[in-house]
């Protein structure tokens, strides 16, 4: 019983990554009717926006201390980051200490002129084109991006420890009655798992009560009549774009401290994510969550001992086993609407 | 010619003729000369060409025609390279039973797979065939591979050892893949001046073997067979509403191209007698893809065009160092030298990949259709400088749709 | 047919398809005039530096590229010489090898077994490389080792550590510096035993491909001769990036050791979700839980930054080592890089200093004569103490260096400090050891 919970944690915990970029695809499908092959690679940008500002707060000027040797026998380089210098080492070692969320504040303008400048500058162009384009363009786009990261932060990951108080973990099994040890989760995934449900909510009542989400979701049903009625529905498509790029971007920051960021994680999770996307159904929103945490959850079930010696290599395959299977049996995915992205 | 019309014929022979003196027109610089960086003629490369031509041709007959975008074509080339390494293990190092089972395995695998993946259309096709392969090359790279049962070899790659039975070995017969006792590697240099040719015996096989491909494939283009698929893929739904049932007519180009996957595939090993699961992963589905569109979807000699491409980027500008950069730029002045080498540093080397990045986004950019249009452009411009009042239609081979 | 030609690549000068000259059964040539693949001619000879510069590992080759171009200048007698100046054999003098100047290129393995083998046949059919050195992962070693065996040049394999390498995959052109999955369980035993005690059990996550399995195999093998028990072993598969349904479940398994044969990004992962659990601060069986990472590199250990502290592994050397080659070749890495070398790029550097001395005491650059100088060949001062190049499976035997993510590190390249220098004759095994049994060496092959 507590190891099934234990997975279920696990399971909602990965599917909360996997809803969060399905949910960011699924809103530039619906409302563009753009394949986004970029999208991980926004993810990844998020992720970087932390490094960025840890790397900033990190910023150090350098004192030479005789007393100690580098590497080379020389007098080591001893490094005090301005942040300290500037607040006390104290207030400083704490601010740096909270860099992480911090990166939430710092990544959302960022993400956001990231999306408008994309769609801007290069999505926008291609409405008209053939998926495969749109396909040919973005991935073009996804590879330089990764690429120019990698220029500037290396290939190696790149640790974004959470803040002390948040990292470690806490028996929850003690909490219902279990056994100690029985299920110790840490902190920071249940803090992600909380933030992605938030973010989730935040994107759906958005959609639901604003007129502006009211105005997107009936251009998502039928773009040509909201025209007609002389709403300006390109841009605020394109302040969706920005918002779907800014939930790849958060994703990608809350993500750093559960593994490490490398300039090649979006392109870990672009295939992911458009299997997610496709088990829930094109261009359904609530689809992609549920698929995202249905399939976080069978992956953690797939990767038991129980499960791998029961059918060997299960792990390997159960996302793709799910989506054949989802697919075969439900002709849109679980909530797919008809004729989206079937021809 | 062949039943073709005038203009397939003349396509047929200007590939003919360039495939057959590939080994001079990629050669163009002298060796030891600084540009001898780019020349891409040596045997290894011209193969990869030429294979990869073949897997783009197939590609694009399920792809450019029927508008089917499969995303999981490598699995069968990997399943063609596997079967082509099991004839080696098993038989001999002769190539030809090797590829002939791997076109047959591989239409085999593909008809399985296309008959449960055509059941969908769009975007629900593409991952059933993606989550196929995934799960091909999962299995490949490691539970295939067990000791128990080892189909694959896991991450090493499937090779011949020497304790194989290979029944049909011959005492005399070479020790590597052949051609009834000609070495798929053996190459006549030729050196002419300061330049040096190579022509591979590998290399020769591939390109007559793709001529024959290429030649089908515009048969399949042109045939009433081909206008099918046409139909299929601009509206399919008429299509069924006058009373043909489509489903046999895309079945039939899915296995079509999957057998041309399965023959680059067995093709590839047969050049190189190693299987590895890493040729059916997706970014490798995903690179078919790309050529076919960077060449020119819909249209005959694109694909083949991106093939090189993007092959020829990966080959040669991954090879490109600081050293090279520095001996080119030698004759600027010291500061000037370095400037250089820093700015073009980025792409080249461990950057080629920002190269590939940023020319596939110019390609599709400015070249909606590819390749082939950036082709056309060019003829068009030439023509109108020869003669100014030709307002005939340019010289499409093929609408790009 | 009358051969007289002498251009680089040995080759016909007839304008004439010769009809014969291809069904010669050769390889990559088709004239026999040449003794050997790739005999350089001129003035210059050229090696293969095939390294991953794309993909997860590029920061490993990057770092091995330094370390080869490095070894070039010092063979070319540009620089303070590094390792010349204490290896022990004196053969080479700095004037390049065997009065040739060296030259080299570079290509890119992708960590991909065909782009490997793509990239290295482009060094031996277009640019004339008579030796490729490089990589950093086993199964492109196995797969570009075939390819030299076949082409005939010799192979110095980079950082490959499963046994196959020099087991059932070994070939007689091929060499390898680094050590291996077996060697690691060797060392790693006693200090686990002597840290931890002799009454524990293991839990094993392992990355499910061939290196984990021999990695795994040779840990369970060395810790259960110790007297500890394998609770349970699981395999992850490579393409994971979040390993928390695996670690998990391992504080309710009744283990108190964890093992991770896992490499790279998906080490960095694993150990990383393994300290969010909070595993190194809970108490199983009565004992403090351990977590164990067999094998080590110090980019590794910068990418797990803070996690690594206090966890045990075994490497094939460190620039911490106090020795004089260890020295002359830190010191050279590091005034010209500004960083201390990693333990792949010293094995690459060895290894091209390796393969030039051998190439000067055979006196040519034939693969056979190379083979044959490096097969049994004792040395020293390069780094790694006394080394012997065993003859039987071309595997080198040196100390093998235990170490432990460093509690205070004193700045970002001292992240990892030695425990112990475990001697030579600690981790030497029979040719025929059943790990390593299954392979034949075959023939030294000269390509022409």
């Amino acid at each position: 019983m507590d190891a099934i919970l234990l997975q279920i944690l696990n399971g909602l915990d990965k599917g909360s990554a996997y809803a969060l970029i399905a949910l960011g695809l699924t809103l530039i499908f619906g409302t563009l009717g753009v394949v986004n092959f970029a999208h991980g690679a926004l993810f990844m940008i998020g992720a970087f926006c932390a490094v960025t500002l840890q790397k900033l707060l990190n910023l150090s000027f350098e004192t030479l201390d005789e007393t100690q040797k580098d590497f080379l026998g020389n007098p080591l380089k001893v490094e005090t980051p301005y942040v300290e210098y500037w607040f006390g080492p104290e207030v400083g070692a704490t601010i740096i200490d909270w860099s992480v969320p911090l990166a939430i504040l710092f990544a959302i303008p960022v993400m956001l002129v990231v999306g408008y400048v994309m769609e801007r500058g290069l999505i926008k162009h291609f409405y008209k084109r053939p998926h495969a384009d749109q396909i040919l363009v973005t991935f073009g786009l996804a590879i330089v991006l990764q690429e120019i990261v990698k220029y500037f932060f290396g290939a190696n990951p790149i640790q974004t420890p959470p803040p002390d108080a948040l990292s470690g973990s806490v028996d929850l099994g003690t909490m219902v009655g279990f056994d100690p040890n029985a299920i110790i989760y840490p902190i920071w995934r249940l803090v992600y798992f909380g933030f992605a449900v938030g973010i989730i909510g935040a994107v759906f009542s958005f959609l639901q009560f604003t007129t502006f989400g009211m105005v997107v979701r009936a251009g998502m049903a039928d773009r040509e009549t909201v025209g007609l009625l002389g709403i300006n529905i390109d841009r605020r498509f394109t302040i969706m774009f920005g918002i779907a790029a800014a939930v790849a971007g958060l994703a990608g920051v809350m993500y750093g401290p559960l593994n490490p960021p490398n300039y090649h994680m979006g392109m870990d999770f672009l295939v992911l994510s458009f299997v997610v996307v496709v088990v829930g159904g094109m261009g359904s929103l609530p689809g992609a969550v549920l698929a995202g945490f249905l399939l976080g959850i069978l992956e953690s079930f797939a990767s038991t001992t129980w499960a791998t010696t029961t059918i060997p290599g299960i792990n390997q395959i159960i996302i793709y086993l799910v989506a054949i299977i989802v697919l075969l049996t439900r002709p849109r995915g679980l909530m797919g609407r008809k004729g989206v992205m079937e021809e | 010619m062949l039943g073709l019309n005038k203009k397939d014929t003349s396509l047929l022979i200007v590939v003919a003729l360039l495939t057959l003196f590939a080994p001079f027109i990629l050669n163009p610089f002298p060796e030891g000369s600084a540009m001898a960086q780019f020349n891409a003629g040596y045997p290894d490369l011209m193969q990869r060409f030429v294979i990869f031509g073949i897997f783009a041709i197939g590609f694009n007959i399920l792809f450019g025609l029927t508008g089917y975008l499969s995303f999981g074509h490598a699995a069968f080339l990997g399943v063609g390279s596997y079967s082509a390494v099991w004839m080696f293990k098993l038989l001999s190092y002769n190539v030809i039973p090797a590829i002939a089972l791997s076109v047959v395995v591989a239409g085999l695998f593909s008809l399985l797979i296309g008959f449960v993946s055509l059941r969908r259309s769009g975007i629900y096709f593409s991952i059933l065939t993606l989550a196929f392969a995934q799960m091909s090359f999962a299995l490949a790279y490691s539970v295939l591979s067990n000791p128990k049962f080892n189909l694959t070899n896991g991450e090493t790659g499937l090779q011949v050892y020497a304790d194989d039975p290979q029944i049909l070995q011959g005492a005399n017969s070479p020790d590597l893949p052949h051609l009834f006792g000609l070495p798929m590697r053996a190459t006549y240099t030729m050196d002419v001046g300061a330049w040096s040719f190579d022509f591979n015996a590998g290399y020769y096989l591939c390109a007559v073997i793709m001529m024959v491909v290429f030649y089908l494939a515009i048969r399949i283009f042109r045939s009433p067979f081909g206008m099918m698929l046409r139909a299929v893929k601009s509206n399919q739904q008429r299509m069924n509403y006058t009373g043909l049932n489509s489903k046999p007519y895309t079945l039939a180009a899915f296995v079509i191209s999957g057998m041309y996957a399965g023959l680059a595939g067995g093709l590839m090993a047969a050049m190189d007698p190693l299987a590895g699961a890493e040729r059916m992963q997706w970014t490798a589905s995903g690179e078919v893809v790309l050529m076919t569109i960077l060449g020119g979807t819909g249209t005959l000699i694109g694909p083949v065009l991106g093939a090189g491409f993007i092959k020829y980027f990966e080959n040669i500008f991954s090879k490109i160092n600081d050293n090279v950069l520095h001996s080119w730029f030698a004759f600027l002045p010291d500061g000037m030298e370095d400037a250089v080498v820093f700015l073009i540093h980025p792409f080249i080397g461990k950057g080629w990949h920002l190269t590939l990045g940023i020319l596939f986004m110019l390609v599709v950019i400015y070249l909606p259709g590819g390749l082939v249009e950036g082709g056309q452009r060019l003829l068009k411009r030439l023509k109108r400088k020869k003669t100014d009042a030709d307002d005939a239609p340019s010289g499409k081979t093929e609408p790009a749709e | 047919m009358t051969n007289k030609n002498v251009t680089r690549r040995g080759v016909l000068k007839s304008g004439a398809v010769a009809g014969s000259g291809l069904a010669l059964p050769t390889i990559f040539t088709a004239s026999s005039a040449a003794a050997f693949t790739n005999e350089p001619t001129g003035s210059s000879v050229t090696l293969g530096f095939n390294v991953p510069q794309t993909g997860p590992y590029a920061e490993e080759g990057n770092d091995e590229l330094l370390a080869q171009q490095l070894a070039v200048e010092h063979l070319n007698g540009e620089g303070d010489g590094g390792c010349l100046n204490t290896f022990s054999s004196k053969a080479l003098k700095g004037n390049g090898i065997l009065g040739k100047k060296v030259e080299f290129v570079t290509g890119d393995t992708q960590t991909k077994s065909d782009a490997a083998r793509a990239s290295a046949k482009s060094m031996i059919e277009k640019d004339g490389a008579v030796m490729i050195n490089g990589g950093s992962s086993s199964g492109v070693a196995v797969a570009v080792q075939g390819l030299c065996q076949e082409a005939g040049v010799i192979f110095m394999a980079g950082l490959t550590h499963a046994n196959d390498t020099t087991g059932k995959d070994k070939k007689a052109n091929g060499f390898r510096h680094f050590f291996n999955a077996y060697m690691s369980g060797a060392a790693l035993a006693p200090v686990l035993a002597a840290e931890m005690g002799k009454e524990r059990r293991a839990y094993h996550l392992t990355a499910d491909y061939n290196w984990g399995w021999t990695q795994e195999e040779s840990i369970v093998a060395s810790t259960e001769a110790l007297g500890w028990e394998t609770v349970n072993t699981v395999k992850t598969p490579l393409a994971s990036t979040d390993f928390s349904s695996y670690i998990a479940p391992v504080l309710n398994s009744g283990a108190d050791v964890l093992v991770l044969n896992h490499y790279g990004g998906n080490m960095v992962n694993s150990l990383t979700n393994a300290i969010q659990f909070g595993l190194l601060d809970k108490v199983a069986n009565g004992k403090d839980f351990k977590i164990v990472v067999p094998l080590y590199s110090e980019l590794m250990a910068a990418g797990a930054g803070e996690n690594i502290k206090g966890v045990l592994g075994s490497m094939n050397w460190n620039w911490q080592l106090q020795d004089e080659g260890t020295k002359a070749f830190v010191k050279s890495f590091g005034e010209k890089y500004g960083k201390p070398p990693s333990n792949s790029a010293q094995t690459c550097y060895a290894q091209v200093l390796l393969y030039a001395d051998a190439v000067e005491r055979a006196g040519t650059f034939n693969p056979c004569g190379v083979v044959e100088a490096l097969e049994d060949f004792e040395f020293d001062g390069l780094g790694n103490g006394p080394t012997w190049y065993r003859g039987a499976d071309h595997q080198c035997f040196k100390d093998v260096l235990v170490v432990r993510g460093n509690e205070n590190p004193t700045n970002a390249y001292d992240t990892l400090e030695i425990v112990e220098i475990t001697p030579r004759a600690q981790v030497e095994y029979d040719p025929e050891h059943p790990m390593f049994a299954g392979g034949e060496l075959g023939k030294c092959n000269p390509g022409a």
